[in-house]
């Protein structure tokens, strides 16, 4: 899961029929203006068009927090990676040396135990703890409301950074917009350089890149340059950096980058899901 | 697995929508630069109505394909790796039109 899953046509996924159907046979790879058109419903029964964000929900939310977030004047980065990437490690260094000059809150997510949240403990921060544990097996990630909860908690008027550091998973995190107003991820370079592309929603979504655990870089044959290209063809946009939360190298630029006035928010809701976007995009795919 | 997550929030959305009507099928528009697995999805909703006014319901997943458009040179394309790369001009400014989608399209209903 999280790799691409992609079929080589417009096909459906049917959980009664476990067979690939097709709407039409005069379509083609990439065209399917009938998109939206399901022939072979039964009889009898009477199609409603509801044309609604699944996501809706927690996108409402997410700009609610957004809104919380900007009115208090707060900054709010979304820290994620894979688990043991060193996202705790990184935040106790990171509090360490912003704190002094930074009044910073961060929001913990945790599937089960408040072990991470000990961990940051006597920093300098206020620290609320999201358990994401109720329901079978917990939840893989944080949401809006998860983070809503966590905000009622917080002093936000009385602090100028929020970090909110995520459950630890390089796949469902990425979907979720929580109200933050930049992405962070930690990748370690224990992890491989064909990451980026084995999970391109995770790095697409970040907005700076933070390479983590470069003094193991002597001991392995980990290619910096390959897993650079690698992040560059998923996310030309990209910044990253290299830095070690163990000795502390690259630690300034990540607490400058975390420092730094953050620019607007580009708006809620991905640009392809607008309608205006799904109209030019018909345009497209007719030219 | 936030799939069944998201099978709640579907879950929601139909209710909302369907009245007192019986829902036969769910129609749903997902883009393949969404990190959603479509078989596990319709797995989930098969754990999620199952007992609720929704069991018994199907889910219909429309995957759309990834167009993308190079600023350089202008060239669209549909994505076959997650690679934004123009295979053009070499250019990296590459922008979505269509691969993002994550809707509910409409829903099939029987008869109260």
């Amino acid at each position: 899961m999280g790799r691409f899953h992609w079929h080589t046509d417009d096909s459906t996924h049917d959980d009664h029929r476990h067979s690939h159907d097709h709407h039409s046979n005069d379509h083609h790879h990439g065209q399917d203006e009938r998109i939206g058109d399901h022939s072979g419903y039964e009889t009898g029964t009477r199609r409603v068009e509801v044309l609604a964000a699944i996501l809706g929900e927690n996108d409402r939310l997410a700009a609610a927090n957004r809104h919380d977030f900007d009115a208090a004047g707060t900054h709010v980065v979304n820290l994620m990676s894979a688990p043991g990437a060193g996202k705790t490690a990184l935040l106790r260094e990171t509090l360490r040396r912003l704190c002094p000059t930074l009044r910073v809150g961060v929001i913990e997510g945790d599937i089960e135990t408040s072990i991470d949240a000990d961990r940051l403990d006597g920093l300098g921060a206020v620290v609320s703890l999201v358990n994401t544990g109720q329901g079978f097996g917990g939840e893989c990630h944080l949401d809006a409301a998860m983070v809503r909860s966590a905000i009622g908690r917080l002093p936000l008027d009385l602090l100028d950074l929020v970090v909110i550091e995520n459950v630890g998973n390089l796949v469902c995190p990425a979907e979720f917009d929580v109200g933050e107003h930049r992405r962070a991820m930690i990748f370690s370079v224990t992890e491989g350089e064909e990451k980026p592309l084995k999970y391109p929603i995770m790095f697409r979504s970040a907005d700076l890149v933070l390479i983590n655990k470069v003094d193991l870089l002597p001991y392995l044959d980990f290619d910096l340059e390959l897993f650079r290209r690698n992040l560059t063809d998923v996310n030309p946009g990209a910044t990253s950096l290299k830095i070690s939360a163990r000795t502390g190298a690259g630690l300034g630029a990540w607490c400058d980058w975390l420092s730094a006035p953050h620019p607007p928010w580009p708006g809620a809701g991905r640009p392809a899901e607008r309608p205006d976007a799904e109209a030019r995009a018909r345009r497209e795919d007719v030219s | 697995m936030h799939e069944l997550s998201i099978c709640h929030a579907i879950a929601g959305i139909v209710v909302e929508h369907a009245g007192d009507r019986p829902v036969r099928t769910v129609n749903v528009r997902i883009g393949q630069l969404r990190q959603i697995v479509p078989d596990t999805l319709v797995h989930c909703w098969s754990l999620v109505s199952q007992g609720s006014t929704l069991d018994g319901s199907r889910l219909r997943v429309e995957s759309v394909p990834a167009r993308v458009r190079c600023a350089g040179c202008g060239h669209t394309w549909t994505l076959s790796a997650p690679v934004m790369l123009c295979g053009q001009c070499g250019g990296h400014e590459v922008s979505v039109l269509r691969g993002e989608e994550f809707l509910i399209t409409s829903l099939e209903l029987g008869e109260a």
